[in-house]
């Protein structure tokens, strides 16, 4: 099966105070049409980092980012952003929907970036919200709404724009057990019916176990990458 | 149209600091559109008050008469000119006039004097000479006989009213000129200068006094404002020729233009200071936004939408804040100047006095002239667009990651 990531020898080092901090270092790592993959590690290891520049939030100082066939670290900074809107989506661990605007509209921004018709975005928002389960909540503002429902929202949005991949930082941290279940049955059912890729960072033992691959960093580097049997949703 | 809906409801995140802007904004265009109405009102009413007093807004006169002012430069009455003068819009009334100096004499006592030759009925309608007759009675007719005096040159020659002022001039092309002439009425000038030194001769005596029979040294016009002036004086210059000069008060009288321009200076330094309030006022709200906004911005750029995209969203809510609070004020102001003008700011002390000496209202009206509005109100707005470049600016250089971690 032809990857849909293929990052090849990435590194990427920070400067702390002057001190070079080498937070991503030659990563190989590939990943094929819906994979569910869940990159963990302790703090500091590198997780984010890795997602950023993969998501093309970061440059890498050496190796090249394939995104289905395009080498993302030789867009320009304009032809990354729209590359991000078309073909990734991202589920952040705050949450980060825009406070003035509603569950709907946060969802529609996306699809009104990516220029789409009125009749084309109002099915997709339908569908979309079907999807989550929030039907009756389209039109509340993020603040009206629970930490688990803001992240369906999120989830919501990253899908908007039909991407390839489908990015998330930790999207759990923030929420109960309930809610971080109800996330990952969604997130998994889009994984299984529409094949859509998801790799997420989590230190969340609950979204660990339901990952079909974990990919293991420490300081920077990978140093394992299991293929696994996903527990069922409880 | 979703950057504009989403900039309307991003200035209703903090509306407390969207009201402070659109106060900021609301208070300095009512100030300065009213201090620009109060300071407009009050330079026209002294423009009207000043060239209704003698000089008229535009004089008509032989080229090169200015610069020599003897009865040798005059013109001769002429139907064209008079005829132009009429056909020029914005033009209300006109006067022609005869004026040389001369001696006055009566008994012992000699003085000198401006002799002026008026068509009564005209110059009535420019300066309002009848209603400085403070005894006596102004000229009858047109060919009117008698001679109007001023108070304090009828003081000085020790004169009243119904004696016989001797007068003693050099006519037109060197002639003698020397005259008797019944003083019919006494006039009442504020200015000291003009109270010491004039006398009104009806024209046709004036001419037959000076030997200048149908000569005149000027054509004096009343406009509608001091607006049209520039209109009307390059109309008539170019419709009567170089032969005639067209002059206007100010360059007549230069030394109260200079002395308007002067005060108009201080008036543009109040400005700018209030200007300078303004942008520090919605600077302090563009950092504010900037600084509590950051980590949005950079999600949103994160998720796909573009800098510009971003900008546009910003630049957008900068021109909404300033331009409600412009409208607003704008609108304020009409209300505020409109009372101002009807009901004229009064005052008193030794300025009210000597404005009633020289018989002008003691008051500051407001004009409504509506190019200090628009001009006020695209200032204000034009600096939100400069200072909107600070943002502008920082969602350029924003990096996602970094503004993420903010």
């Amino acid at each position: 099966m032809k990857d849909v990531i293929d990052a090849h020898n990435i590194s990427k080092t920070y400067n702390r105070d002057t001190i070079p901090v080498a937070a991503v270092q030659h990563v190989h790592l590939h990943l094929v049409r819906g994979e569910f993959t869940a990159l963990v590690g302790p703090s500091g290891s590198g997780k984010t980092t890795l997602l950023n520049l993969i998501g093309g939030l970061d440059r890498p100082d050496e190796g090249s980012i394939l995104i289905h066939g395009t080498d993302i670290t030789k867009l320009s900074a304009n032809q990354l952003i729209d590359f991000r809107l078309r073909n990734i989506g991202f589920v952040f661990q705050s949450f980060n929907l825009v406070p003035v605007l509603t569950a709907r509209e946060n969802v529609e921004l996306i699809m009104q970036l990516q220029g789409m018709k009125g009749s084309e975005i109002e099915a997709r928002v339908q569908a979309l919200f079907r999807q989550i389960g929030m039907e009756d909540k389209m039109n509340t503002r993020p603040s009206q709404l629970s930490g688990g429902q803001q992240q369906r929202v999120a989830v919501a949005r990253a899908l908007a724009s039909k991407p390839q991949v489908i990015l998330a930082d930790e999207p759990t941290a923030n929420l109960d057990s309930k809610s971080a279940g109800n996330l990952l049955d969604i997130m998994l059912k889009l994984n299984q019916e529409e094949q859509m890729t998801f790799i997420f960072s989590t230190h969340d033992q609950r979204v660990i176990e339901r990952a079909r691959r974990v990919i293991t960093l420490v300081d920077g580097a990978i140093v394992s990458d299991t293929a696994r049997v996903a527990t069922e949703s409880t | 149209m979703w950057v504009l809906k989403l900039a309307w409801k991003n200035l209703w995140r903090n509306r407390g600091r969207t009201a402070v802007t659109i106060s900021a904004v609301f208070f300095a265009v009512v100030l300065s559109i009213t201090a620009g109405c109060l300071q407009d009102g009050v330079f026209a009413n002294l423009i009207r008050n000043m060239v209704s007093f003698y000089s008229g807004y535009i004089q008509i006169h032989q080229s090169g008469y200015w610069d020599q002012q003897v009865l040798d430069n005059s013109m001769t009455r002429d139907e064209q000119i008079e005829e132009s003068i009429r056909k020029e819009p914005g033009v209300t009334a006109f006067s022609p006039r005869i004026e040389s100096y001369a001696l006055a004499s009566a008994g012992e006592v000699t003085k000198g004097c401006m002799v002026v030759g008026v068509d009564p009925e005209k110059e009535n309608a420019i300066t309002m000479l009848k209603s400085k007759v403070v005894a006596g009675a102004y000229f009858p007719h047109a060919n009117a006989s008698g001679a109007l005096v001023s108070e304090g040159l009828l003081q000085r020659l020790g004169l009243a009213l119904g004696d016989t002022v001797i007068l003693l001039s050099q006519g037109y092309h060197g002639a003698l000129a020397a005259g008797q002439f019944p003083i019919t009425g006494v006039l009442k000038f504020g200015s000291p200068e003009l109270n010491d030194q004039l006398l009104y001769l009806s024209l046709p005596s004036a001419q037959d006094f000076f030997s200048a029979p149908g000569q005149l040294t000027s054509y004096v016009l009343a406009l509608e404002s001091d607006d049209v002036q520039g209109q009307v004086q390059a109309g008539l210059q170019s419709a009567l020729g170089s032969q005639m000069e067209v002059m206007n008060w100010g360059e007549m009288m230069p030394e109260v233009e200079q002395h308007i321009n002067t005060d108009k200076s201080g008036m543009y330094t109040i400005q700018i200071i209030l200007y300078l309030l303004i942008c520090f006022g919605i600077f302090g709200t563009l950092l504010m936004m900037m600084a509590e906004r950051q980590h949005e911005m950079g999600m949103l750029i994160a998720i796909g939408m573009k800098k510009a995209k971003l900008v546009q969203v910003v630049l957008a809510e900068s021109v909404l804040t300033v331009l409600v609070g412009c409208l607003a004020g704008m609108l304020a102001s009409v209300a505020v100047t409109y009372y101002l003008k009807n009901y004229p700011i009064r005052f008193g002390g030794d300025m009210a006095d000597m404005y009633k000496r020289y018989g002008f209202e003691p008051i500051f009206p407001a004009s409504m002239n509506p190019t200090i509005f628009f001009t006020q109100g695209i200032i204000v707005l034009a600096l939100a667009l400069v200072l909107g470049l600070y943002p502008m600016f920082k969602v350029l250089r924003m990096n996602p990651v970094l503004a993420m971690k903010n």
